[in-house]
């Protein structure tokens, strides 16, 4: 269990004031320009050392990322972007940091920027955090007016500015590529990669995009060292992480503990416990709802981290635990999370256009007890039909919690399967006959 | 997402107020001189504010050319974002987050209150014209679920008790305050005073 | 050159390619919906999925950049399952209503199918349904068939120019739309039928007309303007049922304009099928015998000088070649294939070509526009600037005003003093155009219509030969000739005297100097007719038989064997698609026609013998379908008076340019529709 002096969120619930002379009590912007005065390549080289991955889904080393710009600035200038569109179901750390750390967000703005040639960073901010970006708004105008952005940003010779951009309410914009469209003005739709970020990014730019939460570490990363970093935590799982515990706990809550905590301690230490009792637990999304389900039996010695997740076929994503009792119906839970993957599909390709939709009505279908046994393959076959064939993750984010449940509640599946097909029932539609062609406005 | 139905009863005009023509050249300011484009976004929020919390055809036509992009990117992207209301809502736009973290800890009692007192269907405006409610999907406030937002605050914590006293305030015009409804400070723990033995939080709501 | 293998073939591929392109290199079919050759890469559909050597998942082979060494593989199980998966989603919320549709026959997802689709539908729901969206005369929609492809979408931004489509919505409930769904405001937007894998977007005008496999399909070239358009001329007996773009990269890529398209619906209306004479004031049907007679005796009865004849705006080499014959035969001197007096000089022959070629224009890095509107014009040479716009940001130059173009330009003159001033280098504009390597310079007929429009040629000319902008390698002089059979005339000679300029054809004409005047296909001069004796022979019952006293009927572009000379100097065949209605006879036969009665002697035996005739006369012809020998002559510097006018470049009726499109319901629909418009540009 973590050491109070070894949290980097002190203030995750506001004890101590989220304004800047408060955060400055907290070590905060302390030898700023010190780390700064090392130079790039010492600051991307201890970002690699700490082995910090990134903390908005997918686990991605961020001194690698970092080290995927172009070491030099050419014709086009380089942009950091901060991916604060956080709306993945279960999670809402980002929130937190946003209100009451902004000033480690800025801070680390600045010396990621620094790192990666940056003058300019746009943090991406969901629309619905609207009283989030004022207060962020409001930590970034406090750091203006001590100088520690602008011209000569701390002294240090790096001009940099932070503007904040707000979504609006489309969950595919956390997506890196389909936020930057979004930034410039367009619909929220994924890119096609290669070519990445770091090369072709905002406005075709270098561009770096990293979580709120990523950034927010970096200057506690560098102050205490990548030692004191990797220290915590597991090799190649290193460092501390928020974790937001929600669902059917008795105090759902975020607390930040080291990578690597056993589940069970989290749910049971922290949020007081599954309502009913550990026995009474039925399922738990370990990182998310793009990340597949666990039952108790691995929840009962998991750990939390990104290789040991992996390993049982689930994945830490972004920490969102969310637990599901047995007072739960399990499918209607699932069936509600398909239909929030087809509510955000993008509708660019295939797959995932046609195939979350189909999953959710699926799933319905089945909660409703009405579907056939074969139903249970078409949903498996379905899934994999998505999964890898996307533009974006989109696609495996939403196959995978489905293909968790067929996993690990197939028997439940199978309970409800007792429907007669479609099909035969008589069905109210003019068959063979195709409803558009009966509409013959602009025929 | 289902597409999003287009006002019927559609104003003629709009123009930015002096005010938002003000703001709205702030905000040009933070992208590059060639990236006009990027302002789309904001811009609608702008004029989203300015006429009721809805935008009209015309608002979008107004920005299309105040960005001197194409109308149909605008239209896009008014439709693309669900936070973009192309036909009226209420003063009060109480949204229920129903996605599973907060429909398992009982978002669909929320869902029968808003019925109730509201309206018996979604984007419908109350009676008084005060209030409409819509289902959203997660709003990243899951350790506080079940929750509503209404207009830019989140109601946190909630039961259907609180739920209704909320929307009752709502309709009357007088909202109640934003924030936790169990009085917990934020997103901590509750409960557990002497967890880890540390723990001590004053209770003061936010 | 790099080298990839695919299916365990290694082959060379040119840097830059993608994936797909180098499969098709090694002839290996890639299936795809979304990709499109000209146009931007989407990667939506993800039909054209490839297993990739170290990729776990298959890749999308359209998007992805070709690299050396890469191991592709196209025929594994892996990628037929993936592709399976595609065509099943592709399918689930498709109406399947082949039957009823339009593109069965021709449509991608059809052929598709075929190999990768499941022959039972798993999907079980209700299919979408989503609502027909009214997207003007030219193009009918059933979007409940639309798979999402953005071709459509990529077209008018890009190559239309016209952002006017767009995909409004999102995930499932994603929809193609226009602004407020208004009629597209492009004379290319029918194109996205060609392009629409499915029957989404099909033609509106030819609706339920006729399948694809009963249609007989003839390769020819279109006459709506001078560039040439190579077509497809698709006919069901007699009628043309629809015209198609074919495939000509140093033309008009694979787009046609609307006009070229759906003006053919115009061939089977107004026709005249049979000789007509007037009588006591009305036109009345009669025998060739009659007909021919009357002429002759005409002929006979009147002075030459006071013959006149005038050649029309799609005639074919071969008549033209036949007409000035039998002319010659009866001593006529005046005659002309001008519509209104432009400005030719016709002593060489790059005077009055496009000679920087429309493929050439892509190699520009400056382009003026002096007098023109080549959108409306020439469209496919305007698609062609605005894709060397998009793609090079090739900076854009006009003396006069044309309106909206589709892309961006700057005015820099509005008179021809402003034009004078460039060329005296009093306007800075000068010392860019130097600056540039590869400049093209456009003059318009509205330009050289004018009073000076001697000056306005023969002064850029000079400018441009002085800083050795015409030579071998690059010519930047280039006309903008707006009829199809105008290069033909002036390769032919076919004005009365040797120096086109000073020809009193126009004068005669307005003065009414002429006691017969003889309209080959002309239906677009003006003639405030008095007590002339009209003869008029052509296709359809236009201005030109309005006025005539004796009609002779003969068929149209589609209906006979002719040469066309495009704006460029390129010759190519025009093709026998279809016969023409009742007596019509072909021009040249009429001709003989004639001139067997007046002398009891043909003029020509055989089309063959025609054809080789006339070609002879082609100035630097090098070989159908290609340009001509660059051949650039000393020329003298002519002086010529300055006028100081305004430059106003003359709007044309777009739709309503020709005999053809006035008689077509489709273009009249288009007009009507572009008349009601806002005087907006598409651009706001
Ligand atoms: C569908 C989808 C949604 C995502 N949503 C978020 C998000 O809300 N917040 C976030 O930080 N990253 C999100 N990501 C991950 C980002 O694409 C990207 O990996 C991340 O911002 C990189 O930052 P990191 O390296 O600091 O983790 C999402 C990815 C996908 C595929
Ligand atoms: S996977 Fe889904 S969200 Fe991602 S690009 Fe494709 S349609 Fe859009
Ligand atoms: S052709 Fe490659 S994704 Fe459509």
């Amino acid at each position: 269990m973590i050491k109070t002096e070894d949290k980097i969120f002190k203030n995750l619930y506001n004890q101590y004031g989220w304004d800047i002379e408060s955060s400055l009590k907290r070590e905060d912007w302390k030898d700023t320009k010190v780390i700064i005065s090392k130079g790039r390549e010492w600051i991307i080289n201890e970002v690699k050392k700490s082995e910090l991955r990134g903390r908005g889904g997918a686990g991605f080393p961020t001194g690698l990322k970092w080290s995927f710009a172009p070491k030099e600035v050419g014709s086009r200038p380089h942009y950091l972007v901060i991916n604060a569109d956080e709306s993945e179901p279960g999670t809402c750390k980002d929130r937190d940091i946003l209100r009451f750390e902004p000033q480690k967000l800025i801070e680390g703005c600045l010396i990621s920027g620094y790192a990666v040639n940056a003058h300019v960073c746009y943090i991406y901010i969901r629309g619905e955090y609207f009283n989030e970006g004022k207060r962020l708004q409001e930590a970034i105008n406090q750091a203006y007016e001590k100088k520690f952005l602008g011209k000569n940003a701390y002294g240090t010779g790096w001009d940099f500015d932070i503007y904040i951009h707000y979504g609006a309410g489309a969950y595919i914009c956390g997506e890196e590529t389909a936020l930057l469209e979004s930034l410039e003005g367009n619909k929220g739709q994924p890119r096609l990669k290669p070519p990445f970020p770091a090369l072709v990014g905002l406005y075709g730019c270098p561009t770096i995009v990293n979580n709120v939460e990523t950034i927010a570490v970096i200057p506690t990363l560098l102050r205490r060292g990548s030692k004191w970093f990797s220290s915590l935590g597991k090799p190649k799982n290193t460092g501390t992480k928020i974790f937001c515990i929600s669902g059917n706990v008795n105090s759902p809550c975020n607390v930040e503990e080291e990578m690597g905590i056993p589940l069970k301690d989290l749910i049971e230490k922290y949020a007081g416990g599954v309502i009913g009792g550990w026995d009474n637990l039925q399922a738990v999304i370990p990182g998310g709802s793009s990340m597949p389900l666990l039952p108790k039996k691995i929840c009962d010695t998991i750990t939390m981290d990104f290789d040991s997740l992996t390993k049982v076929k689930s994945g830490l994503g972004t920490a969102g635990i969310v637990v599901i009792n047995k007072d739960q119906d399990i499918i209607k839970c699932m069936a509600r999370i398909a239909k929030f993957y087809k509510h955000e599909s993008c509708g660019q390709c295939t797959p995932c256009r046609e195939g979350s939709g189909w999953m959710w009505r699926i799933l319905e279908r089945t909660a409703r007890g009405d579907s056939t046994f074969s139903d249970i393959d078409l949903l498996s076959d379905v899934t994999k039909q998505i999964e890898g064939h996307t533009i974006c993750a989109f696609g495996e984010g939403s196959a995978w919690p489905v293909q968790g449940l067929l996993r690990h509640f197939r028997k439940e599946i199978e309970k409800r399967c007792s429907g007669t097909p479609i099909v035969k029932k008589k069905r109210n539609v003019p068959y063979l006959i195709d409803q558009h062609l009966l509409e013959k406005d602009n025929a | 997402m289902t597409l999003k139905t287009i006002y019927e009863k559609q104003p003629e005009v709009f123009k930015f107020s002096d005010k938002n023509l003000k703001i709205a050249e702030d905000i040009l300011k933070k992208y590059p001189q060639d990236r006009k484009k990027s302002a789309v976004m904001p811009l609608l929020y702008l004029a989203q504010k300015q006429n009721e919390n809805w935008i009209p055809l015309s608002a979008m036509k107004y920005i299309a050319k105040y960005l001197s992009i194409p109308y149909i990117k605008v239209y896009e992207v008014a439709t693309f974002y669900s936070m973009y209301n192309l036909s009226p809502v209420g003063k009060y736009l109480v949204q229920v987050c129903t996605t599973s973290p907060c429909l398992i800890r009982g978002a669909d009692k929320l869902l029968k209150v808003c019925k109730e007192k509201i309206s018996t269907n979604e984007k419908e405006l109350s009676e008084n014209k005060k209030c409409s409610w819509m289902e959203v999907e997660c709003l990243g406030a899951c350790v506080n679920a079940p929750m509503i937002q209404v207009n830019e605050d989140y109601y946190e914590d909630l039961d259907e008790k609180n739920t209704r006293e909320i929307i009752e305030s709502l309709l009357k015009d007088k909202p109640l305050k934003p924030g936790s409804y169990r009085g917990r400070k934020n997103t901590s723990p509750e409960n557990i005073q002497n967890f880890n033995g540390k723990i001590n939080y004053d209770q003061n709501r936010r | 050159m790099p080298k990839i293998i695919i299916n365990e073939k290694e082959i060379e591929f040119e840097k830059g390619m993608t994936v797909l392109q180098a499969c098709e290199l090694a002839n290996v079919e890639i299936p795809r919906f979304c990709y499109h050759e000209k146009l931007s890469i989407a990667g939506n559909c993800r039909m054209c999925l490839v297993e990739m050597e170290k990729s776990p998942k298959p890749i999308a082979s359209c998007a992805m950049p070709a690299e050396e060494g890469m191991k592709i593989k196209t025929n594994t199980e892996f990628v037929e399952k993936a592709r399976k998966g595609v065509m099943e989603f592709l399918l689930a919320n498709h109406p399947l209503d082949c039957p009823v549709c339009d593109q069965g026959g021709e449509c991608d997802l059809q052929d598709q199918s075929l190999y990768y689709g499941v022959d039972k539908s798993r999907f079980l729901e209700n299919k979408r349904f989503v609502k027909e969206k009214y997207m003007g005369p030219l193009i009918k929609t059933q979007m409940t068939r639309c798979i999402h492809c953005t071709r459509c979408v990529r077209f008018a931004t890009e190559v239309a120019g016209v952002p006017e489509l767009g995909a409004v919505g999102r995930g499932e409930d994603m929809e193609i739309t226009t602004y407020l769904e208004k009629s597209m405001e492009s004379e290319l937007s029918a194109n996205v039928i060609d392009l629409c894998p499915v029957g989404a977007l099909t033609s509106k005008p030819y609706a339920f007309e006729a399948r694809p496999w009963e249609l007989k399909k003839t390769e020819s070239i279109d006459v709506m303007d001078s560039v040439g358009s190579n077509i497809r001329v698709d006919t069901y007996g007699w009628e043309v049922k629809r015209i198609l773009p074919r495939v000509n990269n140093e033309i008009n890529e694979e787009w046609i304009s609307d006009k070229t398209r759906y003006a053919c619906d115009g061939l089977l209306k107004q026709r005249l099928d049979t000789p007509y004479i007037k009588k006591d004031g009305k036109l009345i049907k009669c025998s060739w015998e009659e007909a021919i007679g009357k002429i002759c005796e005409k002929i006979n009865s009147t002075d030459p000088n006071k013959l006149g004849a005038h050649v029309g705006d799609m005639v074919g080499l071969e008549n033209i070649f036949a007409f000035k014959k039998l002319l010659s035969k009866i001593k006529c001197n005046s005659f002309d294939f001008r519509e209104k007096n432009f400005y030719i000089n016709s002593s060489d022959k790059i005077n009055y070509l496009f000679n920087s070629s429309i493929k050439g224009i892509e190699d520009s890095d400056l382009i003026l526009l002096v007098g023109c509107n080549p959108r409306h014009e020439a469209t496919m040479v305007n698609a062609r600037i605005r894709k060397t716009f998009s793609k090079k940001k090739t900076p854009i130059f006009s003396v006069g005003e044309p309106g909206d173009l589709t892309y961006e330009y700057q005015v820099v003159g509005k008179s021809t003093q402003d034009l004078k001033d460039i060329i005296d280098g009093k306007n800075h504009f000068k010392k860019q155009f130097l600056s540039s390597k590869k400049p093209i310079v456009i003059i318009g007929e509205s330009a050289l219509e004018m009073k000076s429009g001697q000056f306005i040629f023969e002064e850029i000319k000079e400018f441009l030969l002085k800083n050795n902008f015409i030579n071998k390698n690059w010519n930047a002089l280039n006309i903008l000739i707006q009829n199809a059979s105008t290069v033909g005339c002036l390769d032919l000679k076919f004005f009365n005297s040797n120096n086109i300029y000073e020809s009193t054809f126009f004068d005669k004409i307005e003065n009414n100097k002429f006691e017969i005047i003889y309209l080959l296909g002309s239906d677009n001069l003006e003639i405030k007719k008095k007590d002339e004796f009209i003869i008029y022979q052509g296709s359809h019952g236009d201005r030109g038989a309005e006025i005539a006293d004796i009609i002779l009927p003969s068929p149209a572009y589609t209906e006979q064997n002719s040469l066309f000379i495009n704006l460029e100097g390129r010759v190519q065949e025009c093709r026998k698609a279809s016969y023409p209605p009742g007596k019509s006879m072909e021009d040249w036969k009429i001709f003989n026609l004639i001139y067997k009665s007046l002398k009891n002697e043909k003029l020509f035996y055989k089309h063959e013998d025609l054809k080789n005739s006339a070609m002879k006369e082609i100035i630097n012809f090098s070989q159908i379908d290609s340009l001509p020998k660059k051949i650039i002559k000393d020329n003298k510097k002519i002086n010529s008076n300055f006028d100081d006018e305004t430059i106003i470049i003359k709007e044309i009726d777009y739709y309503f340019s020709n005999a053809v499109a006035r008689s077509s319901k489709t273009m009249s629909d288009c007009r009507k529709i572009k008349l009601n418009l806002p005087k907006e540009g598409t651009n706001n």
